[in-house]
């Protein structure tokens, strides 16, 4: 039994005849929650944004209304600058391009209304630079925008000015890290900032409060304010409301985006019923829940957790892989988290050791290089999963990694330390015996 | 404070009536300045944080990791009140993650653990990625013995490496500056030379290309690292990545004796660190004094010292351009003296002389006639660069102020009285004759000239050698009015001595003894008579100097 998709991001998305102009947004509804909205307090927004429990989609699964109430207007005098996270880099995640290129008025919309809530006279919409046709498609959505005066001074004669500027990555992963996106953004190496002090919603962009938000994040905004914040958090399960876009690759039959609400379905579901199970018959070995980064889940684990019982207590429950509800808190519990939505599927045919060195590859080639541990230990690491892949290694090298990614994880300025070192400990941790084996393979031959 | 630089940032003073906070370091409770980092606070205990990328002048980044700590903050009840323990003091709710010190400032209740097994296994952790991609060409590098990997490596590394893969390998020996060698394989990445150039040198030429790993130090294309202060990045360096042209490959650092003194190359007296062995000197470096020059030294100050070794040194009295001795010379001297009246003497010495020697000769002037010999010194104009160069080049004009040598004017009167005939004996300490505006054939026409200094004066009739500032002890007024004390590092050359004792030695072969035997005590009978050293000796002036009251001094 197929469980169906309830699709409120990806609404129009492929459908027939959609086109990513403003005509056709405007004809299939769009931008009427901006003239809704921009006739609202702009408390009344953040309060609808709070009510709804929307939790970022970008990775980190933050509260967006409490993120927007660390911002005080009333009390700071500095500009507020509003920031969109369009640098989708994480492996496996693909979401945010979809939206852009099919229906980019969507994030227009959301960022026009976020803005507006929070006060925001300068936005901008930090897109990968690997995304050239998506700057394209958001250039001209922005100037339609412009012209229809949806954007720009004076918005829809309300007194309200705000302009988007598009701003292009060159390529580097570690922009996607907010604080690195604003360094990058003031013109300056993508180093990620301390925090303490630098928390963006205190000293964000030119040391002024600024929100960060993500593609689908502020895409959802327009939602809430449609339905009514209290009816959003319906959706899905509670403190994990609305629905999240998954983005599902790898060895299954019917790879793609589906958009649920948020733990309506079970990683058993998505991958045996939505996917069409593992392709050609094989058996499921592994998968990635959420991003490369996130910890992965092996077939035939068996999970402990606390679950929330229908009476409200807590009981604690055993759960199987497939049985995983796809939601941030029960991805958290089981160990790994829900992270960007990128779902990635492995077969039995797989070579951990082989996925591993490729995950590696990655995080060595864009750690910023700002701090030790992650400097020095992604290519360490790097340099270790090759070996055992090509079977140049020893079993004392297995050890080796598993210690450098304990080295890594916790003591970095930003996230990528933890991006690149759990999934050497989960994968190292989790089939020992496989990198163990692989390791002397070559010695052997 | 009277610092003639301008800190970007003082981590490790605590502003005037900032209050201070009740924190347990490693389980003991102590009081800090509130809001101080736990890198510069534990240092007041003597707990000592290691790390690399921190510096206390310098911007915060945090990128070594060095520093993490164990870090709490206190137990909240329901009412947002600290819960307390037995011993009355708070509960501390401990941090699952390690901080970092150097980006974490002190609160009330703060728990800090400085030694926990969680530190030391991050500080290993930390040394070890650090040193897998370093070169280890310790035996040739000259950071050895002073460096930081070396050093922490002995307390938090371990002796075996597990690394086994191939090293990445950067550039090697660039030049990048015209006092500067980098070698980016031994550079960690700690920025402190970026942050010192854009921030206290206001030359923001520094900078990384590359990423990850293979993050690589460079200068801006087309720039170079050149301005004044270059070789203050060599200093701040924690290992061997950036190295002086000046000192590399010269001597071991451990085989340097560093004696306290100040740099004599301009007036802001900046306090340096003597590096010496046997008797030469291999470099200076600078000494912390809040007071005067922080942390830092100008390169033109750092590289002055070179005089000292020169071929053309002056070592032995020479009469008529003939090897003498002190004796004979001395009693020569005294003798032709005394046939010539004040009016027909002049001096001209230098603000480059101690006080002691100024005083000194203050008295000799006294014994040859007083105010009507003239007296003056050379004034040295340069440009004030607002960081911590004075436009007063002489180290010492306060002192030759107040102790009347220097007398504004009277060097013309002198020049004019050389060439016009009227003038029939000079003496000249420590200065260039020609410098003065006096002419060889206006000196060849003096019945006697008396040169005193490292050099030879060839117009001379008597050449007496005299001490360099790093050969000597005494003390000299800065330009803001600090008193301050050189110390001896090395012996004078040969027969060389300090211009104390030959202008007691003079004064004495001329009949007037004075009973002075020693600097202290030159310093001491001075002190008896000029108000500004009231109550002073050369001891109390100490390692950093006294503030004097001077009312010749416009601070």
């Amino acid at each position: 039994m197929a469980i169906a998709e309830t699709r409120l991001i990806f609404k129009h998305i492929d459908s027939p005849g959609y086109t990513n102009d403003i005509d056709c947004y405007i004809k299939n509804g769009g931008y009427t929650t901006l003239r809704k909205a921009i006739t609202m307090k702009t408390a009344e927004i953040i309060s609808e944004v709070k009510a709804s429990g929307l939790r970022g989609r970008g990775g980190a699964g933050f509260p967006t209304g409490v993120k927007w109430g660390f911002i005080d207007p009333s009390k700071n005098t500095k500009p507020v600058y509003l920031i969109c996270n369009a640098d989708e880099s994480e492996p496996g995640t693909f979401k945010d391009r979809q939206i852009i290129h099919k229906d980019p008025h969507q994030l227009i919309e959301g960022m026009i209304i976020s803005c507006f809530a929070n006060n925001v006279k300068l936005a901008y919409l930090y897109i990968r630079g690997e995304f050239p046709e998506g700057a394209k498609i958001l250039e001209r959505a922005c100037d339609e925008a412009r012209q229809k005066n949806l954007l720009g001074k004076n918005i829809l004669g309300t007194g309200y000015d705000l302009e988007i500027y598009i701003h292009r990555g060159a390529g580097a992963y570690i922009c996607g890290e907010e604080t690195g996106l604003i360094e990058s953004l003031e013109g300056k190496r993508a180093y990620p900032r301390i925090k303490p002090p630098y928390f963006p919603a205190v000293l964000g962009l030119y040391m002024c409060p600024t929100i960060v938000n993500n593609v689908e994040t502020l895409c959802n905004v327009i939602h809430i304010l449609q339905m009514g914040g209290a009816n959003f958090a319906k959706l899905g399960k509670p403190n994990n409301t609305g629905t999240r876009v998954l983005c599902v690759s790898g060895d299954v039959v019917k790879p793609g985006y589906y958009e649920f609400e948020v733990g309506a379905l079970t990683l058993g579901q998505l991958i045996y019923d939505v996917c069409g199970g593992i392709k050609n018959g094989k058996k499921l070995k592994a998968i990635i829940p959420g991003g490369s980064s996130a910890k992965v889940l092996k077939a035939g684990e068996r999970y402990k957790i606390k679950q929330k019982q229908a009476d409200g207590t807590m009981a604690d429950v055993e759960i199987a892989l497939e049985d995983i509800p796809m939601d941030f808190d029960t991805m958290a519990a089981v160990g790994s988290m829900a992270g960007s939505g990128g779902v990635i599927v492995m077969d039995e045919t797989r070579s951990m050791p082989d996925c591993l060195a490729n995950i590696s590859e990655f995080y060595a080639h864009e750690s910023c290089g700002q701090c030790t541990p992650c400097r020095e230990g992604s290519l360490w690491m790097k340099k270790i999963t090759s070996r055992i892949r090509d079977g140049k290694a020893s079993v004392e090298d297995v050890g080796v990694l598993k210690n450098v990614a304990d080295n890594i994880a916790g003591r970095t300025i930003c996230a990528f330390g933890e991006a690149c070192s759990w999934p050497v400990q989960s994968f190292v941790t989790k089939f020992k015996e496989e990198f163990e084996t692989v390791a002397g393979n070559g010695a052997k031959k | 404070m009277s610092c003639a630089c301008k800190n970007p940032f003082n981590h490790d003073i605590a502003t005037e009536n900032t209050p201070m906070v009740n924190v347990q370091i490693d389980g003991e409770w102590v009081q800090v300045p509130k809001g101080m980092n736990i890198v510069a606070a534990a240092e007041r205990f003597s707990k000592f944080i290691p790390h690399y990328c921190y510096h206390p002048k310098l911007s915060v980044v945090g990128n070594c990791r060095m520093c993490l700590i164990e870090m709490g903050t206190p137990k909240m009840d329901a009412n947002r009140q600290p819960i307390l323990a037995a011993d009355g003091k708070p509960e501390i709710a401990w941090m699952p993650r390690p901080q970092i010190g150097c980006a974490t400032q002190v609160s009330e209740g703060m728990g800090i653990r400085t030694e926990s097994p969680l530190v030391q296994e991050c500080r290993k952790g930390v040394m070890e990625f650090l040193l897998i991609n370093h070169p280890l060409d310790c035996p040739i590098c000259d950071q050895a013995g002073e460096c930081k990997l070396q050093e922490y490596s002995f307390e938090h590394g371990q002796s075996n490496s597990r690394f086994i893969e191939e090293k990445v390998t950067k550039p090697k020996n660039v030049d990048i500056g015209e006092r500067i060698v980098l070698d980016d394989e031994r550079c960690i990445m700690c920025s402190r030379c970026i942050r010192f150039s854009k921030e206290f040198a206001n030359d923001d030429v520094l900078g990384f290309t590359q990423r990850g790993s293979h993050t690589t130090l460079a200068v801006y294309p087309g720039k170079r690292l050149d301005n004044n202060y270059s070789l203050n990045t060599v200093d701040i360096c924690p290992v061997g990545a950036l190295t002086s042209k000046d000192f590399r490959f010269k001597m071991r650092v451990w085989f340097l004796k560093e004696t306290k003194s100040i740099c004599t190359g301009c007036a802001t007296g900046c306090n340096v660190l003597v590096g010496s062995r046997e008797n030469e000197v291999h470099r200076l470096t600078p000494r912390e004094n809040e007071e005067v020059n922080s942390l830092w030294m100008c390169d033109q100050g750092r590289l002055g010292f070179h005089e000292i070794h020169e071929d053309n040194r002056l070592t032995t009295p020479l009469i008529n351009g003939i090897k003498s001795d002190w004796s004979s010379a001395l009693t020569q001297i005294a003798q032709q003296l005394h046939g010539f009246k004040p009016e027909q003497i002049a001096i001209i010495a230098s603000a480059r002389m101690t006080n002691e020697e100024l005083f000194l000769l203050s008295g000799l002037r006294k014994a040859l006639g007083g105010e009507a010999v003239l007296c003056d010194v050379i004034e040295r104009l340069g440009q004030a660069d607002g960081i911590l160069r004075s436009a007063d080049l002489n180290p010492n004009s306060n002192g030759a102020k107040l102790l009347g040598i220097a007398n504004p004017g009277k060097l013309n009167e002198i020049r004019s009285g050389v060439s016009n005939g009227s003038i029939q004996a000079l003496l000249i300490f420590n200065e260039n004759a020609n410098e003065a505006g006096l002419s060889i054939e206006s000196l060849k026409k003096t019945a006697l000239v008396i040169n005193v200094g490292m050099r030879l004066n060839g117009a001379a009739h008597f050449n007496l050698p005299s001490s360099s500032f790093a050969e000597k002890r005494g003390t000299m007024i800065n330009g803001k009015g600090r008193l301050q004390r050189l110390n001896r590092a090395i012996a004078a050359p040969d027969q060389a001595r300090d211009d104390w004792e030959i202008i007691r030695d003079l004064k004495a072969a001329m009949g007037g003894g004075n009973g002075i035997h020693t600097v202290e005590e030159a310093f001491k009978a001075m002190a008896a008579v000029i108000p500004a050293f009231k109550d002073l000796t050369m001891s109390k002036v100490g390692d950093l100097g006294v503030e004097l009251t001077l009312s010749s001094v416009q601070s």
